[in-house]
């Protein structure tokens, strides 16, 4: 399965370059054009953190999520519904568990090309100041895992391609209320314990951490919550593709 | 493996598939307890309109959908335990072309090979050998895209074939194709036939029956209705001859009423009247003495055809 895809890449490779750009953009417009109107980030404990320096952890788990969200919903309903790609591999030996295990391995492949090419980027503008921003990536690559286990759920429960609107319409909220931009101490209570509960919330968190090198509680919490989320999805899709796939 | 194992390969007892409707109770019975039986080398026919149940039966068979009832063997293994087992030396031929549209000719077959966990070496010397035996090689590197009709169908079987299988279901494989794509098909299968892989595939052509299958089924409303080469089956099931006749539009029931008793039995179609007889020129010039005009009269030899209708159509039902 993964050995698919990558042929399929040597191809396509123009889009994986578009990935690493939209992160980088994001970067530029947000970071370092509103950077120049805010100044430092209010509320946080280390006033020394300038915005872009804020923003780029946040844009990265963003990117890793959002790259193999895509992987595992757009990518996998065209070959699930559309080209049928899956019913002839399942022709073979192969099983329904290879085959989404594969898929998820895949995404995560793309994730951790995109995270590093990002974060060398990103070092290169000179926004990294520890050598724990090295565990950016394994941490994209547990977003990265998370959010494809979601997808593989998500494109399970599809009925038309019309329902990716439904998916937008949570992820693009999602994005920007979930910490991206600004800090959570911005929010009255009550909504801070809604966005503590997001996915991305977390996975930002995790990010931000390793990037900017301090650590701490949140981290654990983070993984953790990442950890869990993605096994439970991940076990639910391969049980619900398996009835599908297999009638 | 057994002796009785190595000649019967495929064996099927009461198999039968019933699909859930959601949320009903009550499900759909696509193939009603049929018994199959195949040996190595031989090509096996399931005949039968659609929705008879042909493709359900395949797909059991192919291991990608679960028996509902009945035991199904295939190689010497259970479906139900080893489908793994049993699909590593098996082809399959869909019946929609489900090649990978992302990847070239070439890399179709290497890809799906992979899947069987063939190392690469041996993967690029077979897709080689394979493209040349379904005439494909100079499209080995194109897109799969530009390939016609015919050329997919072809490197869907070679692609079947990446794994050497013992056994190759096809699925109606030459429903769409244009008359020579159709004989090539024949002409590759045909030979498959000579190196010893067994095949069994699905049809509602009568004629790629009689083309090509050594022992066949009927199947009707997921039930076979009969089974034997398709010479027992002319034998048994209708005359030697028939006796084609072919009416202007207003003229055909007046003509049919006219012609009855000639003949044991007749079958009437739209516009086309259908005489079963052991000798078409008695029946031909019967049909002259009492005064019957047809635009057109044919008489021909019987066909697998002629043995469908009588199985399945109007005249087994009255």
């Amino acid at each position: 399965m993964v050995e698919r895809n990558l042929m399929i890449y040597r191809h396509t490779w123009p889009v994986i370059l578009a990935e690493i750009f939209e992160p980088l953009l994001y970067l530029l417009a947000f970071g370092v054009g509103i950077g120049a109107l805010v100044g430092d980030v209010p509320g946080l404990s280390d006033a020394s953190i300038t915005y872009p320096e804020f923003v780029a952890p946040a844009l990265l788990a963003t990117a890793a999520m959002n790259g193999a969200m895509n992987e595992t919903t757009f990518n996998m309903y065209g070959k699930l519904a559309t080209d049928k790609t899956y019913e002839s591999i399942l022709t073979t030996p192969m099983s329904v568990r290879s085959v989404a295990l594969g898929e998820v391995c895949w995404a995560l492949m793309r994730g951790t090309l995109v995270s590093t090419a990002f974060l060398a980027v990103v070092s290169v503008l000179g926004l990294v100041h520890t050598p724990m921003a090295l565990l950016v990536i394994p941490s994209a690559l547990l977003i990265g895992f998370t959010f494809a286990s979601i997808g593989l759920l998500v494109v399970t429960l599809l009925r038309s391609w019309q329902d990716f609107q439904l998916i937008q319409l949570v992820m693009l909220p999602m994005f920007l209320f979930a910490t991206t931009f600004f800090p959570l101490n911005v929010y009255p209570r009550p909504v801070q314990v809604l966005v503590e509960v997001l996915p991305l919330y977390h996975s930002i968190e995790l990010t931000r951490a390793t990037f900017l090198g301090t650590g701490g509680r949140h981290l654990a919490v983070a993984v953790a919550y990442l950890a869990v989320l993605g096994v439970v999805a991940l076990a639910i899709a391969v049980r619900r593709l398996e009835r599908t796939l297999r009638s | 493996m057994t002796a009785d194992a190595s000649t019967v390969l495929i064996e099927a007892t009461g198999l039968t598939k019933v699909y859930g409707t959601p949320g009903g109770r009550a499900g759909f019975t696509a193939v009603d307890g049929i018994d199959l039986e195949i040996h190595r080398g031989e090509a096996f026919g399931v005949l039968g309109a659609n929705g008879a149940g042909k493709s359900s039966t395949m797909r059991m068979i192919a291991c990608v959908s679960p028996v509902t009832a009945g035991s199904l063997r295939i190689l010497g293994h259970d479906s139900a335990t080893d489908g793994a087992k049993i699909r590593a030396r098996l082809g399959v031929v869909p019946q929609d072309d489900t090649i990978d549209s992302e990847l070239t000719v070439r890399e179709n077959l290497l890809i799906y090979g992979r899947y069987f966990g063939l190392p690469w070496k041996v993967l690029r010397e077979r897709s080689t050998r394979l493209l040349e035996f379904t005439r494909l090689s100079e499209k080995a590197d194109d897109e799969v895209a530009t390939l016609s009709g015919g050329m997919r169908r072809r490197l869907t079987i070679a692609r079947a074939l990446i794994n050497e299988p013992e056994i190759v279901l096809l699925d109606e494989p030459t429903t769409g194709l244009d008359p020579q794509a159709r004989h090539l098909l024949w002409e590759r299968l045909f030979q498959l036939k000579q190196d010893g892989v067994t095949l069994l595939l699905t049809t509602h052509y009568m004629d790629e029956a009689e083309q090509l299958c050594d022992r066949l089924v009927v199947m009707d409303a997921g039930k076979i209705v009969a089974a034997g080469t398709p010479a027992e089956l002319i034998s048994r099931y209708t005359s030697r001859e028939v006796v084609e006749l072919r009416f202007a539009p207003g003229e055909r029931q007046i003509m049919a009423d006219k012609c009855r008793g000639i003949v044991e039995r007749v079958e009437e179609l739209p516009h086309r009247l259908m005489l079963y007889t052991d000798s078409g020129e008695e029946t031909l010039a019967a049909v002259n003495a009492r005064g019957v005009r047809p635009l057109t009269a044919l008489i021909r030899r019987s066909s697998l055809e002629d043995v469908f209708l009588t199985l399945t159509g109007r005249s087994l039902v009255d």
